[in-house]
């Protein structure tokens, strides 16, 4: 009975396994055997910069450059939308139109939205 | 043990002979990695050791790493004021063993022309142990590759057994350094004892 072709992809897989291991688990071998580490406070510290690392790690950041997408979105991604809208406007049909208005109109929304809060005036 | 003469013999006709640890040693020796970490004026000339003209990628140590852990030589380039003390023996202790020091400069050694000042350590060796010390204002890069040779040379005499074995093979050798901290009117404590202890006048 001749093995089944999968033996060859099993023989493989347990060779590039032992060859990607191999060396690691040698290098582990030989630090344990020839480099003990000295393990301390301040070598095991998160913060490789000498200071000594303040407060959590857990903070908020605050969202606010939210706007800045939303406003990117309006008028640069748009701007990629509208190009090949209107090069093949006089081909579309009803449906597309009115999509394309839809989709529009949502931007616009926000526009009209970001405008009200103040958000294009430089300040 | 092999005989010193004979082992010249066999060298001039080709045949080398080594030891394991000599091997070893050989290959620590050449593959010192320092840490890109100047403090003044001394780290220009660091550079510039480590660029084309001068070119310490020749002795193995052009990887200056940016990160404590990667790193096994600590070159004090310049002065070390006693707010940054703290950190050269932080970023000391991070480091992996076997760790080596070169106090480049006179500040590093011993506070230099600043050693009068209130606020200038006078030599890092008094907080971490320093194996070759460059004088010199700032010491030009040929200072900086003789003093890397010798500690080279020092890797490459270091028995691994005994009491002149590298720190990493010796459990007695402290894991970490203490560090000093702000006190009202110096570094609390202002040495470490353990590794620097004033010089003893003697006076005739």
């Amino acid at each position: 009975m001749p093995p089944s072709p999968y033996l060859y992809i099993v023989v493989l897989m347990i060779a590039a396994l032992g060859f990607a291991a191999g060396p690691l688990i040698l290098a582990r071998l030989w630090a344990k055997k020839f480099s003990p580490p000295k393990p301390g406070a301040d070598k095991g510290a998160i913060y490789e910069c000498g200071l000594e690392s303040k407060g959590d790690a857990w903070i908020q950041f605050k969202s606010e450059y939210y706007l800045y997408a939303i406003i990117f979105l309006i008028f640069d991604v748009e701007t990629i939308f509208l190009l090949p809208f209107a090069v093949s406007f006089t081909g579309l049909s009803g449906g597309a139109f009115i999509a394309m208005v839809i989709f529009l109109l949502l931007l616009v929304e926000g526009l009209a939205w970001a405008w009200m809060k103040g958000v294009l005036t430089w300040k | 043990m092999i005989d010193e003469t004979l082992r010249s013999e066999l060298q001039k006709q080709g045949i080398v002979t080594t030891t394991l640890e000599e091997l070893y040693n050989w290959g620590r020796k050449n593959s010192v990695w320092p840490l890109g970490f100047g403090l003044a004026c001394c780290a220009i000339e660091m550079i510039a050791a480590s660029m084309s003209r001068w070119d310490l990628a020749r002795f193995g140590a052009e990887v200056f790493r940016p990160s404590p852990r990667q790193a096994d030589l600590m070159i004090v380039a310049g002065t070390v004021t006693k707010k940054m003390a703290p950190q050269v023996v932080r970023l000391y202790n991070q480091m992996s063993e076997p760790k080596y020091v070169i106090a480049m400069g006179a500040c590093a050694i011993s506070g230099g022309p600043f050693k009068q000042g209130y606020n200038v350590l006078k030599g890092i060796d008094r907080y971490i142990p320093v194996d070759v010390h460059i004088p010199g204002c700032p010491p030009r890069p040929e200072a900086l590759l003789h003093a890397f040779m010798t500690l080279q040379q020092r890797i490459a005499e270091q028995e691994l057994t005994g009491p002149n074995r590298p720190r990493h093979l010796n459990a007695d050798a402290p894991a970490e350094f203490p560090v000093p901290e702000f006190g009202e009117h110096d570094l609390v404590p202002p040495k470490n004892s353990g590794v620097w202890q004033p010089p003893v006048l003697v006076r005739a």
